[in-house]
């Protein structure tokens, strides 16, 4: 298994439970849809994975070495990519300079500082930028970008790192139906060109399904459904999100799914209390 | 409650109940009272017949100002560019010392909250607290007359004032950001250079050229306690009454405020 | 798709400025200018070197700050300059309000308005200092120069502020006080001074920091305060008791922002 987490629960100051003894298996190359309410621990589940939030007990291994509990973080940060809901780029950097962070884990103090990173990682940031779509645009500032060319910077420095796993928070939570699509679909590719795995938290429960084959659903913190995308029948729904007629969402074809879903779920976007 | 039955039984509507009425207007007597008794105390020795005839001392003065003694204009551009080193390199020592000040004083970036935060909390509160006028008394005793002395004592009075913008601005930056970067398994300085400094460096900026222009004023000044610059002639032409030479004075330091103030407007547009 | 190999291996951060010529101008420019300026500073290194060990004493003067020797002088001094501060704070802003109504563009017509700002313009052109010499030759050495001074100081301020703030007040709010017929004092009771009393307050309390701030320095050229007690004591060489004043003054500081801090936190 590339990353094993066992028994992981995170509680808060205020004594809530975000997450709850959560285990869950992820074998190399496998790209998993990680499902659930608002508050449900989606977020939390997945900074706890690289540590950007501090698991109160339980344990997380990445091949076989243990995240949890050790003391160089940076080096088992630096092979977990981390892509954002709100893109999270640094705005007033250049697109290249926000794609050669991901290179922040590898390189010593002063190559980062002085910009002077070795040819092969600046090879490689071309590259990454010509796959994502955006070699023209390497000397602009990112926030001179759109919503959907952000998230692209945003998983060109992800892969950047070279990890060996993806860590994807809501990747399209800000952006339209049709840039979504977009977005899942290269993250998908990249994944499947590198064999990559990843985690990828969605409150969009078509668009989880229509790319993504196994699923993950969480509520209140447990794992409650963990299997095959198109198992996800309005029982399980139910299960997962709580009561609400699911056979009109569940039975869409692909393209009238949007209103549906987004009616839905409770809320667009985990509130701030999950993320920490 | 504010609406009461009158005399005639009709309701009658005020804005506070009486007791609300009573307070405010014994907070009002309270303040009135504070400020005659501070008035008294103030102007107890006061001699009155000099204040009244202020008018003619006005008048007597301001004929001795005009015509300004044109001439005398070219012992002053020694004093001005002097003026302006004071407050140019006052303002460069003053970033110098007060950045590392603010990122120790700022809650998210400081090392420690027990120690180091206080203390550059208290260097600041030090720092604004006293006037550069003061300083510059100060460092005229300890390091001599001259430009030197000017230009610590503007140094050590921006330090409170960059300092203090500068931490709250950085306890204002996107932690998404920063969160992006220490994914990346960047080490703390790392995502000091990468999350934290281009965000808070447009405030820098702003904050740097704003004091600039204080400064400005402030080293035309500092000379009346020996610290150089223009203030040395305004003294001196002060001590030997010489006010024809004082107007010219107080006119050049208008121009260069002026000029500053245009060129400060000027970088921050540009900034922003 | 291409290979890795085609891609190159340099890439420089564009420049800050982006013309050539201009980059090397403006930086250029900058470090001759900064070359010479810290080449005219005259550093007598003989002097220096005795500073540092004045340096010590003051600092040590820090440490051990003498309140005792020069107790009467430092209550005169407090005294004046904690009386100059109220009452130029509060004469200040009597000043300050009509002006600074006078000031915003939204109430007043134009040429209220230019003499207004002329008003404001005035004030902020020169340094306390220099107006309070001006004072001290009208009126005569003491507080009562200091007292203009301020005053004359809290103008700018308050006045340039407030009639910012009222430019900036909610359009339709005067506008329903106008439709009801409100002639123009009524509009200034119902629908300004609500919007920027919690702001004038919280800025006069700021104010009122400022001028004891300022009060110790007048003092340096006549005007009354506790500057005159530290200048004595700075020109007498007693550093203990420079440093006591200088403690006081940081206290005061430091009560003022904490006190007005607690009352602008409750207006709002």
């Amino acid at each position: 298994m590339l990353l094993t987490i066992e028994g992981l629960t995170k509680r808060y100051g205020t004594g809530d439970a975000a997450l709850n003894g959560v285990d869950l298996a992820i074998p190399a190359g496998e790209v998993v849809g990680l499902i659930g309410p608002s508050g449900a621990g989606k977020s939390t589940l997945i900074r706890c994975i690289n540590r950007l939030v501090e698991p109160t007990a339980g344990r997380v291994f990445l091949a076989g070495d243990e995240v949890t509990g050790r003391r160089d973080l940076r080096f088992m940060r630096r092979r977990m990519g981390m892509i954002f809901q709100e893109f999270a780029l640094v705005e007033r950097l250049t697109v290249m300079e926000n794609v050669l962070s991901g290179r922040l884990g590898y390189v010593p103090y002063w190559r980062s500082l002085l910009r002077r990173y070795p040819a092969a990682d600046v090879q490689r940031a071309f590259a990454t930028l010509d796959r994502v779509g955006l070699l023209d645009h390497v000397d602009k500032r990112a926030d001179a970008l759109s919503g959907g060319q952000r998230q692209r910077v945003g998983i060109a420095r992800a892969l950047l790192q070279q990890p060996d796993i993806l860590l994807v928070d809501e990747p399209t939570a800000s952006l339209d139906p049709k840039t979504s699509r977009q977005i899942m679909r290269l993250i998908c590719e990249v994944c499947a060109e590198r064999s990559l795995a990843a985690v990828v938290n969605m409150h969009d429960v078509a668009l989880a399904q229509m790319f993504l084959s196994r699923i993950v659903g969480l509520r209140q913190g447990r794992v409650v459904y963990d299997g095959p995308s198109n198992g996800l029948t309005p029982e399980v729904l139910t299960v997962i999100y709580g009561e609400e007629d699911w056979t009109r969402s569940a039975q869409r074809d692909d393209d009238v799914a949007d209103e549906d879903v987004h009616g839905a779920r409770p809320h667009g976007r985990e509130p701030l209390a999950a993320v920490g | 409650m504010p609406v009461t039955r009158a005399h005639d039984g009709l309701p009658e509507w005020r804005r506070s109940t009486p007791r609300q009425a009573l307070l405010r207007w014994f907070g009002w007597l309270l303040l009135v009272a504070l400020f005659v008794f501070c008035w008294r105390v103030m102007t107890q020795d006061t001699i009155w017949a000099y204040f009244w005839d202020a008018p003619n001392q006005a008048a007597d003065i301001a004929a001795r100002m005009m015509p300004p003694r044109w001439s005398y204009i070219d012992a002053l551009w020694r004093a001005m560019w002097d003026t302006l080193a004071i407050a140019t390199l006052g303002t460069v020592l003053g970033i110098v010392l007060a950045t590392p000040v603010a990122f120790l004083a700022a809650r998210n970036t400081r090392p420690s909250a027990a120690l180091v935060r206080p203390v550059a909390l208290v260097v600041i509160v030090a720092s604004r607290s006293i006037n550069s006028l003061i300083w510059a008394l100060l460092l005229v005793t300890v390091l001599g007359p001259g430009v030197l002395a000017g230009i610590v004592a503007i140094a050590l009075r921006s330090i409170g004032f960059i300092g203090k913008l500068l931490y709250e601005a950085i306890e204002e930056i996107d932690k998404k950001q920063v969160e992006a970067i220490q994914a990346t398994g960047a080490t703390s300085l790392q995502v000091v250079d990468y999350a934290v400094v281009p965000q808070v460096m447009p405030a820098f900026a702003g904050i740097s050229v704003f004091r600039w222009d204080i400064n400005i004023r402030e080293s035309s000044v500092v000379g009346l306690v020996g610290a150089g610059g223009i203030g040395l002639n305004l003294e001196a032409s002060l001590n030997t009454l010489a006010w024809s030479q004082v107007s010219l004075i107080l006119l050049v330091i208008l121009a260069t405020v002026l000029v500053s103030e245009w060129v400060s407007a000027k970088v921050r547009a540009a900034i922003i | 798709m291409s290979t890795l190999a085609s891609y190159p291996t340099r890439w420089r951060r564009p420049p800050f400025i982006a013309s050539a010529y201009w980059r090397w101008a403006i930086y250029g420019g900058a470090l001759v200018y900064l070359v010479l300026a810290v080449g005219s500073v005259e550093v007598n290194w003989a002097r220096l070197a005795e500073g540092l060990q004045r340096g010590g004493r003051l600092f040590a003067g820090f440490l051990t700050p003498d309140f005792v020797s020069r107790w009467s002088d430092i209550v005169i001094g407090m005294q004046e300059s904690l009386t100059m501060t109220v009452t130029s704070t509060v004469a200040g802003i009597l000043v300050s309000v009509p002006i600074g109504v006078g000031a915003a563009r939204n109430l007043t017509p134009l040429p209220v308005y230019l003499a207004c700002r002329a008003v404001i313009a005035l004030s902020r052109t020169f340094q306390e200092v220099i107006i309070a010499i001006l004072f001290v030759a009208m009126v005569g050495f003491g507080p009562l120069a200091g007292f203009l001074t301020l005053t004359f100081g809290t103008i700018d301020f308050l006045a340039k502020l407030l009639a910012e703030d009222i430019e900036d007040i909610d359009k339709g709010q005067v506008e329903a006080i106008r439709s009801t017929g409100g002639s123009w004092l009524q509009l200034l009771d119902y629908a300004v001074t609500p919007q920027v009393m919690p702001r004038l307050i919280g800025l006069s309390l700021y104010r009122l920091d400022i001028n004891f701030r300022e009060s110790a320095v007048v003092g340096i050229v006549g005007a009354g305060g506790i500057g005159a007690t530290l200048n004595t004591a700075l020109d007498r060489y007693e550093y203990d008791s420079a440093a006591a004043v200088l403690l006081l003054i940081i206290l005061i500081v430091m009560a003022a922002e904490y006190g007005s801090g607690l009352i602008r936190a409750r207006l709002q």
